[in-house]
């Protein structure tokens, strides 16, 4: 039992270090990054930098060769993720594109798309959205009724398209759609890949309970009224959309759904800073009980992915554990920013002036965002339920309907 | 990163699991409390036939010469079937104990006795229905004899020797004690989970050694106390993970208004929660796991972290797998009320989870930086 890398993986690691010290800086401290600039700006920096590490073989490391890429082990993966992480890089644009859509269109577009799409995307040239979630169709993503009808060579989109991240400044996306009503819910669906800039799409930035809109990987609303996509722009056959979304959905689960934002390390400076009267939280004895609670979540949580390298580096599957990761820290980043908050007793509720919003009440009010994205704390624990221990599905009140007749209201 | 056992600690607990599960698995505990047994002698001098009481001890006293490790594996099966041994008091803390404390003529003559069970030993701390510290001991000690009361001293039934936490001139010294002395009186204390078997142990000027320097003790203790922490929190996932297996499996086979319990959100989500308690606590004690293999100074934390986390794993996994049963589960005859019961044996048996929260957080004020994942 320990913690360092193998002969190969130091080896791995001490290139991706050695590449990044010669073309990025160290981060100094935890909040430098480029937040304070405007998106046109991040997005220059963010695609230079991708340009930058797709010249040097580090864009998308998991890729197949005969894409650019250099088919690395999760575990290499994790590796560069770890050492990239530790400088003043922008990141989380092309997330999407490399992680789910690149995948998605190897697997079913043609030679010729092939070659059109991928590289691009791998070079940060062009960005990739993608287009599931619809207001009446959240958890229960199967039920989306945005409405695909064949013209000639051509299928004429009308709906709508909702919490679609990154959609005001993606060049492409991928889209399921219904395109038969008449047929049960999983059945009638249809997969395409859609140029943003089509004739007929309007995308509206979501202003979130943050009041944040339209900043960095914000979310929007995507309007389809009469959007034309050829036939040949199809992934799969039609009436499969849902067994594509699936497998989309499965390269999306790669990625580790940590709750970025005020963790027990910031709690616990918090508590040991003193008041005027020189006392520090940390003597409350309900302080103490809950950073002993978080510490046991954070660490749990912390050494759970640890596990996971440990299986992935020993080239083993890991087991289900990492499915617990998201529910743990969303909520603790919740209580821990209600902890911030209150720890300003009665102007805890103030903005610092200069400051702005402190990390704290960011944590506190983005936390139930990340309760309800990627899966509600209520369908992670169905995941849990259904898929680790094996309990059987729900029932489903919509079983063996044809989508039209599947009540939508009391 | 390797924070995994080896194969041949996975082997070992495979083994140890299939051991368990061929003695019989939980009649043994459920036969300990119906009878009122002291424990389970015949499990024991299996358990001692495969030389797992010697682990620990170095070859030089006839032991395996093993690693804390092979002992975490073992504890999770031990915590797993609700073994009704003195297995914990004799081999996470009074073996330890000698091993890491005692003269090299005491481990040359109880260590290999602990290997052939000849020697079972134990440990007393607590005096009174509250948090022993230093200040309140009152077990004395005049010219090596020692006088007062232990209660709640586990195994003391089965055991041969003790290790007793005692008031000194020079502060807290651990003496060790031969329970077959005249002097001393032996007699069992009722609890909540008679598959587990507790005593008062009255000392009337019993003579006694000395283990490590005089004054020390209470330093010792913490010491031990950590070490065991790691173990028992091992013990306690165990336990969580075969009450969770159970309820999962009630809940697939009871059917309500024509559907199995565990279709229902109600059941399913309980039993997420249940899964999540028992990864965190799992993982928390990998993480103490490797500070006592390694002999880091994170073991105070790490233990701490195990056992608050395994505690609350325990605890929940045993209440809710009643509570999926239903009425069967409040009955005697179904095995929910055995992890119940041993799930808060476990939980205050080396002091309370408030106690150990206390630790966690007075071990974080002294820590600068936290490494982050």
């Amino acid at each position: 039992m320990d913690f360092n890398d193998t002969p190969d993986q130091a080896k791995f690691r001490a290139k991706c270090r050695e590449w990044l010290e010669a073309n990025a800086e160290l981060k100094e401290s935890k909040g430098s990054g480029h937040a304070d600039s405007s998106l046109e700006d991040h997005l220059k920096v963010a695609k230079a930098w991708q340009q930058k590490k797709y010249e040097a073989g580090w864009a998308m490391l998991h890729w197949p060769k005969e894409y650019g890429g250099i088919e690395a082990s999760p575990i290499e993966r994790i590796i560069w993720g770890q050492e990239e992480a530790k400088f003043n890089v922008p990141g989380g644009i092309f997330e999407i594109g490399l992680g789910m859509c690149g995948p998605v269109m190897m697997q079913y577009a043609s030679e010729e798309q092939k070659d059109r799409y991928l590289a691009p995307m791998a070079e940060g040239k062009e960005i990739w959205c993608q287009l599931f979630s619809e207001p009446a169709a959240g958890s229960d993503v199967a039920g989306l009724r945005s409405k695909a009808e064949k013209d000639g060579d051509d299928w004429i989109i009308n709906g709508q398209k909702v919490w679609t991240s990154g959609a005001h400044y993606s060049d492409f996306g991928i889209l399921v759609v219904r395109h038969d009503p008449d047929v049960a819910k999983h059945k009638g669906l249809t997969f395409f890949f859609v140029d943003m800039k089509s004739p007929g799409i309007t995308v509206k930035p979501i202003k979130q309970i943050t009041g944040q809109a339209g900043t960095g990987a914000g979310f929007n609303e995507v309007y389809f009224d009469n959007v034309r996509i050829p036939d040949s722009q199809r992934l799969g056959e039609i009436g499969d959309g849902w067994k594509v979304a699936i497998t989309t959905l499965m390269n999306e689960r790669l990625a580790v759904g940590d709750a970025r934002g005020s963790d027990i390390e910031e709690a616990l400076i918090l508590s040991k800073t003193k008041d005027d009267a020189g006392e520090a939280l940390i003597k409350n004895d309900s302080v103490r009980e809950r950073l002993a609670d978080w510490f046991c979540q954070a660490n749990g949580l912390k050494y759970t992915k640890f596990r996971t390298i440990s299986a992935l580096s020993k080239g083993e599957a890991p087991g289900p554990e990492a499915s617990i990761t998201k529910i743990v820290s969303a909520n603790k980043l919740q209580e821990i920013g209600n902890f911030g908050i209150d720890s300003g007793d009665m102007a805890g509720m103030l903005i610092d002036e200069n400051e702005g919003v402190s990390s704290f009440q960011g944590a506190w009010l983005g936390a139930p965002g990340l309760r309800i994205a990627g899966g509600t704390d209520e369908i992670l624990r169905n995941v849990i339920a259904e898929r680790v221990l094996g309990l059987p599905q729900d029932p489903r009140a919509d079983k063996g309907l044809a989508f039209k007749d599947i009540p939508t209201k009391a | 990163m390797n924070l995994d056992f080896s194969d041949d600690q996975k082997f070992l607990q495979d083994e140890a699991k299939k051991f368990f599960d061929k003695e019989g698995g939980l009649s043994n505990a459920r036969s300990v409390m119906d009878n009122s047994l002291e424990g389970d002698k015949e499990l024991w001098q299996k358990i001692v036939e495969l030389g797992w009481t010697g682990i620990r001890i170095p070859e030089a006293y006839q032991g395996l010469g093993l690693g804390h490790l092979e002992l975490c594996v073992i504890a999770e099966e031990l915590g797993r079937s609700l073994a009704p041994v003195p297995f914990s008091s004799s081999v996470y803390f009074f073996t330890e104990a000698l091993i890491k404390y005692g003269s090299e003529e005491i481990k040359s003559e109880l260590l290999p006795n602990l290997v052939s069970g000849q020697v079972v030993g134990t440990y007393g701390i607590a005096e009174d229905m509250h948090q022993a510290t230093e200040s309140n001991l009152s077990v004395s000690l005049a010219s090596d004899k020692i006088n007062g009361i232990k209660i709640a001293v586990p195994d003391a039934g089965m055991a041969s020797h003790m290790i007793v936490v005692v008031k000194s001139s020079a502060g807290t010294d651990l003496r060790l004690v031969d329970l077959d002395d005249a002097s001393v009186t032996v007699t069992q204390q009722k609890n909540l989970d008679t598959s587990r078997a507790f005593f008062k142990v009255e000392f009337k000027d019993t003579p006694s050694k000395l283990i490590g320097e005089s004054g020390n003790g209470w330093t010792y203790i913490q010491h031990l106390l950590d070490q065991a922490a790691v173990l028992f929190a091992f013990e306690q996932v165990g336990g969580s993970q075969a009450a969770l297996d159970m309820a999962k499996a009630y809940s697939l086979e009871r059917f309500a208004f024509g559907r199995q319990i565990g279709s229902y959100q109600a059941i399913k989500h309980k039993l997420a929660d249940m899964y999540i308690a028992v990864t965190l606590a799992k993982s928390n004690c990998y993480y103490g796991a490797w500070a006592l293999s390694s002999e880091s100074a994170e073991l105070p934390l790490a233990a701490a972290t195990a056992r608050v986390s395994a505690t609350k794993a325990f605890q929940l996994c045993s209440k809710e797998n009643i509570q999926t049963h239903g009425g069967n589960g409040f009955t005697w005859e179904y095995d929910c009320h055995l992890f119940y019961k041993r799930s808060k044996v476990l939980s205050v048996l080396l002091g309370s989870e408030a106690a150990w929260k206390e630790k966690l957080v007075t071990n974080l004020e002294k820590t600068n930086t936290l490494a982050k994942g």
